[in-house]
């Protein structure tokens, strides 16, 4: 359970219940976050970094195949093919959908 | 209205009704009680702390953020082993803070944090002042053990000049490079590795590299020793792969059963004793002794036994002191190593939390990611990389991601991580402080 502000509604002795509300632990991983672990080599925007490619100005369907390839293998990489491989196809789905909303 | 924003609305008019239930006044943030912006204050200017005071105003622009740290600028201890190659410079590894503060707008205090009390949420500083926060954030880095507290005997703060360590960059980078390059050829150079856990598990491994090419083109004949404390290391088959292919027999690795551990040192002679009493003498001496978290880490009640600082795997709010979050080499993070780009991923994510707990919302549920490049001769790098997510607030490594570098790759794969770690290093950097 999270700490801080139900500390003080615990200390309160107002606790009623509150175990049982959902836990984000439960729930997909925040897409934002998501998106930004890329950001320590694509460029603090994601508009790419020297030889790493820009993550910026690429249709869904773009993102989608190449996280897909990677993650398959079908596409040979030096890096991408190790972390693709962490995520669900949900979570590239959200990735691209994401992504390709960026300028 | 979706049902999990039902949910929230209900928990927060919940909160208030606690909190308006309570005679006491409470201790709930600035924001919550309809005041100024919330304050929160970041310890340490490194890879933790600055991406994290860096997002907390991305993320929430009205946000106070005070930034402690002593430092006018950031040497990053990423390609300091380029350093002692002579590949790089100092400069060219140095970052300045101003566009934290110009551009972001946090505010910069130069002093050092002395003293935490989480009950009052003040920080105290070494110049005297005192800061109060709605939230803190930590990420002072490591102490190296004297002898006293686990370290190695005869190690003691005279002995680095002797035999720099060089895992603070700056003056002993540079200090370790003018031994190396008063070393005659022929010579010998001996580094100590360390035991688990430690800052940058490849570190020593890509430092032996950076030196080995810098003999290779200036001092052929000279040896290198490294003497571990431990059994295996990090890209171990990978490193001894790039080590035959480029310098031939000029690497010897001693593992911990070999009797590889130093257990003491001998400033004056640079004589490195291991457990079973065998002597190395060396021309030049690094030593890379055990490490735990910075000071103020642990003379705050951050820390427990082992030195290192137990957090909640999702916010990383410390499980000893609520109301402050240690991210970075201080926390314990494992499986993600003590990495900087570890610290950064996690700096984020601190980030996120707290400003969703001071705004009385749950946080989103984080995700990290690790890669350490290493470079291990020109043109020629090898990398490892992790994916994680929090499980039930524990930090979990994705199964079947990351792993390192393919050892059947050809030297055009190691060429291209070459050219890729240096881009990660200016994306990295720049994350953090631009
Ligand atoms: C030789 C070497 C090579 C490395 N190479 C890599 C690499 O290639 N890739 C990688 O990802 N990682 C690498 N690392 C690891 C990386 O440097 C660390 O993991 C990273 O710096 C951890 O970040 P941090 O925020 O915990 O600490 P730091 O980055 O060390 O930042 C701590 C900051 O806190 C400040 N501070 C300390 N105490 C106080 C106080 N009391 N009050 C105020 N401020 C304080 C310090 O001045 C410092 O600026 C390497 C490390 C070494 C030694
Ligand atoms: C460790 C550094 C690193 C991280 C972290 C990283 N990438 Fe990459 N990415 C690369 C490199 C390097 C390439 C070039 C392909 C290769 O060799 O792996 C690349 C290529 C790509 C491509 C192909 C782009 C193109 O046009 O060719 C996509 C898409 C991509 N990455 C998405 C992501 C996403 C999404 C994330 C975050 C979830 C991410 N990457 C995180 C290093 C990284």
């Amino acid at each position: 359970m999270r700490r801080g502000l139900w500390a003080v509604s615990l200390a309160a002795g107002l606790a009623v219940g509150l175990s049982s509300l959902p836990t984000a632990a439960e729930e997909s991983v925040d897409i934002r976050l998501l998106a930004g672990t890329c950001a320590g080599c694509h460029g603090a925007e994601l508009q790419g970094s020297g030889a790493i490619p820009t993550l910026r100005g690429h249709s869904a369907e773009y993102i989608r195949f190449m996280l897909t390839a990677f993650k398959s293998g079908e596409r040979q990489a030096t890096v991408m093919n190790r972390l693709a491989a962490g995520y669900a196809d949900s979570e590239i789905d959200a990735l691209a959908d994401y992504l390709s909303s960026l300028q | 209205m979706s049902k999990r924003e039902i949910s929230r609305l209900s928990r927060r008019r919940f909160t208030q009704l606690a909190a308006a239930a309570a005679a006491a006044p409470l201790l709930a943030p600035a924001v919550a009680r309809g005041q100024a912006a919330a304050h929160v204050v970041v310890v340490g200017g490194g890879f933790g702390g600055a991406t994290a005071a860096k997002y907390l105003k991305k993320k929430a622009p009205d946000l106070r953020v005070t930034l402690v740290e002593p430092n006018e600028s950031f040497i990053t201890c990423p390609y300091s082993n380029l350093v002692l190659a002579g590949w790089r410079d100092l400069p060219s590894i140095t970052h300045s803070y101003a566009a934290l503060r110009d551009r972001w707008g946090v505010e910069q205090v130069r002093d050092e944090a002395v003293g935490i009390d989480a009950d009052a949420r003040t920080v105290t500083l070494a110049g005297g002042d005192s800061l109060s926060y709605d939230r803190l954030i930590v990420s002072p880095g490591i102490d190296l053990r004297p002898p006293e507290e686990g370290g190695i005997a005869g190690y003691d703060e005279a002995a680095h000049e002797a035999m720099p360590h060089a895992w603070k960059p700056g003056a002993q980078t540079l200090l370790l490079r003018r031994q190396l390059e008063a070393m005659e050829d022929g010579g010998t150079f001996v580094l100590a590795a360390p035991p688990n856990p430690f800052r940058c598990p490849p570190g020593p491994y890509e430092r032996a590299s950076m030196i080995a090419a810098y003999f290779k083109a200036a001092k052929p004949n000279s040896k290198i020793l490294i003497l571990d404390a431990k059994e295996r290391f990090s890209k171990q088959g990978l490193f001894q792969q790039g080590w035959a292919q480029h310098y031939g027999e000029m690497i010897e690795w001693v593992s911990l059963s070999a009797d590889g551990k130093v257990v003491e040192v001998d400033p004056a002679s640079k004589t490195l004793i291991t457990e079973f009493g065998m002597e190395h003498t060396a021309d030049v001496a690094n030593v890379v002794p055990p490490q735990y978290a910075k000071a103020i880490a642990r003379n705050s009640g951050l820390a427990d036994e082992s030195g290192w600082c137990p957090v909640d795997g999702r916010t990383f709010e410390s499980a000893l002191m609520p109301g402050v979050h240690v991210v970075g080499d201080a926390s314990i993070a494992s499986p993600m190593p003590k990495s900087g780009f570890a610290a950064n991923s996690q700096g984020k994510t601190a980030a996120d939390a707290v400003v969703a707990l001071l705004a009385e919302r749950e946080p989103g549920n984080p995700a990290w990611v690790n890669t350490c490049y290493s470079h291990v001769a020109p043109d020629y790098a090898i990398s490892v990389a992790g994916v994680y997510k929090a499980v039930d607030g524990k930090i979990v490594s994705i199964e079947g991601s990351g792993g390192v570098s393919p050892t059947d790759a050809d030297d055009q794969v190691r060429q291209l991580e070459s050219v890729y770690a240096d881009a990660w290093y200016d994306s990295i950097t720049s994350d953090m402080f631009s």
